[in-house]
């Protein structure tokens, strides 16, 4: 099965922290990359799609609408969309794969920008739900007023349940983390590029147990452009497209992350399911991953939901060596967003496309031709098989 | 200073039972299947006859974590934060701080009931070890 649709570029723009760069120029440097890769112009672009959309509540978590980024980089666009609820980080690229193959739009620039890191100060973060404001409703509210105000702490849940059923320890998680900061060393982009040692992962402070400072990802300042494109439009651009296969997406538990009936699986394992229901493909087919790792805990749970190993068996999945360099099914492979920065998913998807295209200098998979991402954490999730035919 | 919940009609019965000891879950008056986050409406059978009803206040932790990050200047580290399956009402976990305890010493499985802190008009449950 093939999806009418196609990601025919992508670009990143220098990231980092504390960069004090404006997002809008981020993401015109993002642009310019991406069309650049694609071999089309702005004036090709006639569709635009984000997430979550501008959010004026949380300083640097979303700060670009839809709207003033066409009028700042003077797009002609028609269609335009921008998912606050939505399979998760991949919403925006689902989204538009389904706009290019109903014919609304032809190219549709997706994005996602943060200056999450600049706008973080001692008395401030951003990523904390609901940040500044007086009463709190919705989900978040039986969280974040219990002092449970963080998602490594939900996410810690998740991982302590998961270590007391199946065995899991911090070592593990511990591969996780220093397999993603080698591949970080070889890619010039990663923000953490230093040598990150078990004792160094195991001796960093805790966060919220079991999860200590190494299994979270980082904050930084950037923008990615994925550009996606109706498949007959695809065959003019300037790299072979890569095919979107199949897609799955899910809210397949309570919008909440506590109240799961088991919290040894989260909305991966919904979406995983929906995916592989749409393709005749195999996760033997596969030859790299793209898995959300907003904290390391997600990786193996991604890995379980997608079927490259049992329920409880992706602690004896990942001590095997699979998802390092030079491992079968490696995992994130430009470093990730425990050492590569925190792009909401879409710097592993710019990997995942790099790699595709044989263009990951350095920590090439040989002969990479599918690749399976995943997006979301705790209930939301988002999957997707890209091919390069 | 901790962001406090909006009171709603259908939450106001959670966050105001610690008035009188009480932890309060909502109920369908028709079919009886607990509702957490409390709402106006089933989701099992969609009655609008939701009732608030008053449980035992105890539980069982179904996982922690201890939290040593301060999120805000003023937050004292560290503490845990249980999400406990509750007794007399199935399905329904109630999230919150755990308390009167070494923060390290709370495990799953742990039999735990509430207690009740008040900032304002709202009543936060929180958790202590039952023995
Ligand atoms: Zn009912």
């Amino acid at each position: 099965m093939t999806l009418n649709a196609a990601i025919t570029g992508v670009g990143m723009s220098d990231i980092g922290r504390k960069t004090n760069r404006p997002a809008i120029l981020h993401l015109a440097e993002a642009v310019k990359r991406a069309l650049d890769c694609a071999g089309l112009t702005k004036d090709d672009i006639d569709g635009i799609s984000t997430y979550p959309g501008k959010a004026d509540n949380s300083p640097g978590m979303s700060p670009l609408g839809t709207g003033e980024v066409r009028n700042a980089l003077g797009l002609k666009t028609r269609w335009h969309s921008a998912v606050p609820d939505g399979p998760s980080q991949m919403a925006p690229i689902q989204v538009a794969a389904m706009a290019v193959a109903t014919g609304q739009a032809r190219h549709v620039l997706c994005f996602r920008a943060l200056t999450e890191s600049s706008s973080q100060t001692a008395t401030r973060r951003a990523s904390i739900p609901g940040a500044g404001r007086a009463r709190l409703g919705g989900w978040y509210s039986y969280l974040v007023p219990a002092n449970a105000m963080s998602a490594s702490n939900w996410a810690g849940w998740m991982a302590q349940r998961y270590f007391h059923e199946f065995g899991m320890t911090r070592e593990h998680l511990g591969l996780v983390a220093t397999g993603q900061r080698a591949f970080a060393q070889k890619n010039p982009s990663a923000v953490m590029r230093t040598p990150l040692t078990m004792d160094e992962y195991l001796g960093a402070r805790m966060i919220s147990s079991p999860l200590g400072l190494f299994d979270c990802d980082v904050p930084i300042d950037g923008a990615c452009v994925v550009i996606v494109s109706a498949a007959d439009a695809a065959k003019d651009c300037a790299k072979a497209p890569l095919t979107i296969e199949a897609m799955g997406a899910a809210l397949g538990s309570q919008e909440t992350w506590d109240q799961r009936t088991d919290l040894t699986t989260m909305g991966a394992h919904d979406s995983a399911a929906d995916m592989w229901k749409r393709t005749d493909l195999k996760p033997a087919d596969v030859d790299m991953l793209a898995l959300y790792d907003g904290f390391s805990i997600f990786v193996p749970y991604w890995l379980e939901a997608l079927g490259f190993c049992g329920h409880g068996e992706a602690k004896d999945f990942i001590a095997e060596g699979n998802i390092g360099p030079g491992g079968r099914f490696p995992v994130n492979t430009g470093g990730g967003q425990l050492s590569g920065g925190r792009l909401h998913g879409f710097g592993l998807l710019h990997e995942a496309c790099m790699q595709l295209w044989g263009q990951a200098d350095g920590r090439q998979v040989a002969d990479a031709k599918v690749a399976a991402c995943g997006m979301g954490g705790g209930f939301i999730a988002g999957s997707m098989l890209l091919r390069r035919d | 200073m901790r962001p406090l919940p909006e009171l709603t009609p259908e939450n106001t019965a959670f966050w105001t039972g610690g008035a009188q000891g009480e932890l309060i879950i909502a109920f369908c008056g028709d079919c009886d299947h607990a509702i957490h986050p409390p709402q106006l409406v089933c989701p099992k059978c969609w009655s609008e006859a939701v009732e608030f009803k008053t449980v035992p206040g105890t539980g069982t932790v179904y996982t922690y974590t201890v939290n040593h990050q301060p999120w805000m200047p003023d937050m004292p580290v560290p503490f845990a934060l249980a999400v406990v399956d509750l007794d007399g009402a199935p399905g329904v976990r109630v999230t919150a701080e755990v308390v009167n305890t070494d923060p390290e010493t709370v495990r799953i499985g742990q039999a735990v009931r509430v207690t009740f802190a008040n900032v304002d008009d709202v009543w936060f449950p929180q958790w202590e070890p039952a023995q």
